[in-house]
């Protein structure tokens, strides 16, 4: 699978890798959506470091889910953008709606 | 740069996205482009050929027909063409999050092919096609 999700202190992490398009960003979405609505996280953050490509499917992905946890009060992070994604990520103003970090989470859980 | 070309046609099925955009950004490899320019061309053709898929053909499998010629300016001319329903109103489908694909489209795809190349051209006809032109010079690593 192209996610890898870890659920910790009411955090959920999300891993996505390889190439998000629109036609890898369906199963992505199903399977982050899954996780978010079982754990019902207080924050929920996507992880792009390992993300090797990213058209708009990618704008989609982030504003489906920020929906999604807004609707139960929670808050959405994407980190770890490359400077290719990052630039998709800002036409579309994503960073009004979402915390938006360049860097990635330094972490084991991987 | 001597002028150069390439024609391809794939169907329009979602998992050749991946190989239309790969195969775009190999042909203009020779005008060595830095690593910026290569993720841009991608992901303008990623944007116009995903387009052809979810809009032009909706519920059927047709051709893409994708050309790219090296200019000798050192740029790089991409056509991307559908036999697909057309658009109705080009103005309006290039409007920045204007979509008729669903809540998980953006609504950005015009929006990310003309900024990440420096002209767009977008002809279409109503029951027989769009054809998208991305243009985009390549300073590449010796700017």
């Amino acid at each position: 699978m192209s996610v890898k999700t870890d659920f910790q202190d009411e955090v959920l992490y999300c891993f996505l890798s390889g190439e998000i398009d629109h036609h890898s960003a369906l199963p992505m979405r199903l399977e982050i959506d899954d996780k978010i609505e079982i754990s019902r996280p207080k924050e929920t953050i996507l992880d792009f470091t390992d993300v090797t490509f990213m058209d708009s499917s990618g704008i989609g992905l982030v504003m489906g889910r920020y929906k999604l946890c807004k609707s139960f009060d929670g808050t959405l992070t994407v980190c770890g953008l490359s400077d290719s994604s990052y630039k998709v990520m800002k036409l579309a103003g994503l960073s009004n709606i979402a915390n938006i970090k360049k860097g990635g989470i330094k972490n084991d859980r991987k | 740069m001597t002028a150069n070309e390439f024609k391809m046609t794939v169907d329009s099925r979602s998992v050749n996205e991946s190989f239309a955009r790969t195969a775009v950004a190999a042909f203009t490899a020779q005008l060595d482009p830095t690593v910026e320019e290569i993720n841009d061309i991608k992901t303008a053709v990623s944007e116009a050929v995903t387009n052809c898929i979810v809009h032009g053909y909706k519920n059927s499998v047709g051709k893409i027909f994708i050309t790219v010629k090296i200019k000798d300016d050192n740029a790089v001319l991409i056509t991307i063409k559908d036999r697909g329903i057309g658009i109705e109103d080009i103005k309006k489908a290039r409007e920045p999050l204007f979509t008729t694909g669903g809540a998980d489209r953006a609504g950005l795809g015009f929006s990310v092919m003309e900024s990440f190349t420096d002209k767009l051209t977008v002809r279409s006809s109503l029951g027989r096609g769009t054809t998208v032109t991305l243009y985009k010079r390549i300073l590449g690593r010796s700017k």
